[in-house]
């Protein structure tokens, strides 16, 4: 980076400017020529975004093999987040966590992860084929969420497993649960493994104050942030993060074995300003953000039955820290599973959260929030209650089940396998994903004995009209077995 | 000099009013408070730029806003206003004797501080000692109150801005857990005439329908609103907007009105037809 370079600048945002002020003619892709080609699209989407929807060209460096602008900007982040690299990701953050598993892991390496990780991190293990060892998370079972790892739990694995090569950490969860993330660090480190951490949803932590450590200060060895999550960045764009450990040129190459070799510029720029709008102002923008999801808070558990939590619930170990931008409410006492909340806010309310499980639901609080949206979100939960409260008897509150592992995610999914209804295939190895999305989070990955319990638990999250997703067959009335197992 | 206050009712239609001199101009937390002098319509309050009230009409909107309920319910006693900082809902109620108690809940202090100064016409009666005035936002007041009030009168600006909360299921929900068993809502509720009126008018008249019992729809022409043809509704948990209005007990109470008596309180709950198609459109949505 050259010297001159601050937070206050924007590497790319920059170049696009100067690039549009030139009045290029192109006579390169993309053919929708600063979208002349395509008026109803340029229409619609506004002449301003289609105008720097442009391709890769010296001005404007390459993401594939950045050495301009692009590396300024990444060097930009990094110090931004603490990082000793930062790439600029375009797939979304699923490629980021895939990125990190094959930088770590290769085909038959061991990595100890916990169970109730998003899809991308298993997907990366199909694709690399290293084992998974899960550290069963702690439960609350009031709540029916899982929890952080305990670091007892992650020490029996390392102990366990001494060869494995890498630990991976979802810090926070979902729900906005934090891992003791410097004690997990220091005890793979002293047993020379990496730790990697799907920070999807704490790239606040980076720049507001009073928040749970990031993974970069807590001393991993990479971390994903979902920049577009609570960054305010557009949807796909992401970072990955390098400390000081990993062999940059090496994590490059990975990330370009499946990345585009046609980065888009909208998600390039919107990247590079959110950095920059973060560097520089994130502290009073998570602080209103907190105190929004705050008052929220305290109003909902005003309406009775319903219970926002918050830090109340840190334990020391598997609830080490808690993230007060989140908006978790479990809806249990008032007879309403946290998915039949979820749909008559949106169907009767005309509210959208971001999701309901079997006992919660989750509102994304973000800098985009006015205090008035809060009141109706707030008023809309009361007169529900109002409304529907039930006992309730029938309703099931735990989520987690604890899976029986039989072989690895990539033998599975490639093995031989057969098409059997539901019922039929208890006792049999799956060899595909289930899950309820969002969150996302398995209640089946390829390799996993299924269970009379789990058969259940996904006839019931169908009968709560859940969006059950991963398998073959989109109604979800079969699923695909193992013939054999190795 | 040639100065005009222009509103834009439609992308295609404005509504100009020649102004004699600007009297006040304030931005507030929520919206851009303007109240200007004119030689046509007297002194005119806006809010963002959209007339709310001017001197010279502002009584058929009042009038019809609290009147009709209050000659409706037999035993109004505790009254809540949501909106109307501007204090012409107050200036109708406080006339009526068996009035106890009125809360006003406003959720820009700075509108009433500029009807106090600027326009006594409506704000005279502000600091009768029955009405309470809240800063709150309406939502949020009503959210815990229960089984409180006779009538609710909901006197909102346009469903954008700080105003939108009062048009939604939510609020209506909270209207009726506010309201006693035989309480009865009035609110603002837009024009049936230009395209966008009407769609939020719509959908103003579905919230209504899926929480409350009784739901009709009256009219009043208002010169200076888009199209001068606007709906107020009536929603209710008991009485009938017409059947059970008492046209000689109003009487009693020897209230000297401009544009209400009964005979167009009845009137005005007969709709011409496009506007009952409007209504029996939505009303036949909830029943498929």
């Amino acid at each position: 980076m050259s010297t001159r370079l601050s937070q206050h600048d924007a590497p790319i945002y920059d170049a696009l400017q100067q690039f549009k002020s030139k009045r290029i003619v192109p006579f390169d892709v993309p053919g929708h020529k600063r979208g002349r080609g395509n008026p109803e699209l340029t229409a619609f989407l506004g002449e301003q975004c289609v105008s720097v929807d442009v391709n890769s060209m010296k001005p404007l460096d390459n993401l594939c093999h950045p050495v301009s602008v692009i590396k300024d900007a990444e060097e930009l982040a990094a110090e931004a987040f603490g990082a000793a690299h930062a790439f600029f990701m375009v797939n979304g953050t699923t490629s980021a966590v895939q990125s990190m598993i094959l930088t770590a892991c290769k085909r038959g390496d061991k990595i100890i992860l916990p169970r109730n990780v998003h899809r991308s991190v298993i997907n990366a293990l199909v694709v690399c084929g290293a084992e998974p060892v899960y550290v069963n998370p702690d439960m609350d079972y009031k709540l029916g969420i899982a929890l952080g790892m305990k670091i007892s739990q992650v020490e029996k694995a390392i102990k366990e497993n001494p060869d494995a090569k890498a630990i991976l950490v979802n810090n926070p969860t979902y729900y906005g649960i934090c891992s003791d993330l410097q004690g997990i660090v220091k005890l793979a480190h002293e047993n020379g493994m990496l730790v990697l951490v799907d920070e999807a949803h704490g790239t606040h932590f980076y720049f507001g104050e009073n928040m749970p450590i990031t993974a970069m200060a807590a001393g991993a060895d990479m971390a994903a942030v979902s920049m577009h999550k609570s960054g305010g960045s557009l949807t796909q764009s992401s970072f990955l993060l390098m400390g000081p450990a990993i062999n940059v040129g090496y994590a490059r190459q990975i990330v370009n074995l499946t990345q585009t070799t046609s980065g888009s510029y909208l998600l390039l720029s919107s990247l590079d300003l959110s950095r920059r709008n973060l560097a520089l102002n994130g502290k009073e923008i998570f602080a209103h953000v907190t105190s929004l999801s705050q008052y929220a808070r305290d109003e909902i558990n005003k309406i009775g039955d319903y219970y926002a939590y918050s830090s109340e619930l840190i334990n020391g170990d598997s609830i080490y820290d808690f993230d007060a931008t989140k908006l978790s409410v479990h809806t249990l006492d008032i007879g309403l599973a946290g998915i039949e909340v979820y749909d008559i806010l949106r169907d009767e309310y005309d509210i959208q959260i971001e999701f309901g499980d079997i006992g919660n639901i989750l509102a994304y609080v973000s800098v985009g929030d006015r205090e008035r949206d809060i009141e109706r979100l707030v008023s809309a939960l009361a007169e529900i209650r109002r409304r529907y409260k039930t006992d309730k008897a029938g309703l099931i509150t735990q989520e987690y089940i604890d899976p029986q592992v039989i072989t690895t995610p990539q033998y599975a999914f490639y093995a031989e396998k057969e098409l059997l209804p539901l019922r039929e295939t208890i006792g049999r190895v799956c060899s595909e994903f289930v899950m309820c999305y969002p969150p996302g989070i398995p209640i089946l990955a390829p390799g996993e004995k299924i269970t009379q319990e789990i058969v259940e638990y996904i006839e019931y999250a169908k009968e709560k009209d859940c969006t059950i997703i991963g398998p073959e067959d989109l109604e979800i009335a079969r699923l695909n077995v193992l013939t054999e197992v190795r | 000099m040639d100065l005009w206050f222009s509103e834009s009712h439609t992308p295609n239609v404005r509504l100009s009013i020649k102004v004699d001199k600007q009297l006040y101009s304030a931005q507030s937390e929520f919206q851009r408070i303007d109240v200007f002098e004119s030689e046509e319509f007297g002194r005119f309050l806006t809010l963002d730029g959209f007339m709310m009230l001017t001197e010279k009409d502002e009584f058929i909107y009042h009038e019809m806003i609290t009147h009709v309920p209050m000659s409706v319910h037999p035993n109004p006693k505790k009254v809540l206003i949501i909106g109307a900082g501007d204090g012409g809902v107050v200036r109708e109620l406080v006339q009526y004797q068996s009035i106890e108690h009125i809360d006003l809940v406003e959720i820009d202090e700075m509108v009433i501080e500029a009807a106090k100064k600027y326009l006594p016409q409506t704000a005279s009666k502000l600091d009768d000692p029955r009405v309470h005035i809240h800063i709150e936002d309406g939502l949020k007041y009503i959210r815990f109150c229960e089984n409180e009030y006779d009538i609710i009168i909901v006197d909102s600006t346009d469903p954008f801005g700080p105003g939108e909360g009062l048009f939604t299921r939510e609020f209506y929900g909270s209207c009726y857990k506010a309201l006693k068993e035989d309480g009865i809502m009035v609110n603002q509720h837009e024009s049936p005439f230009y395209d966008e009126d009407v769609a939020a008018m719509q959908r103003a008249h579905q919230r209504i329908i899926e929480c409350f019992p009784i739901s009709r729809v009256y009219q009043a022409h208002i010169p200076t609103y888009p199209s001068g043809h606007w709906l107020f509704g009536f929603a209710s948990k008991k009485y009938h907007p017409v059947k059970d209005m008492n046209a000689s007990v109003w009487k009693s109470n020897n209230i000297a009105t401009k544009y209400y008596n009964s005979n167009l309180h009845k009137g005005s709950f007969y709709l011409p037809n496009y506007v009952q198609k409007l209504l029996t459109e939505v009303e036949n949505k909830g029943d498929e």
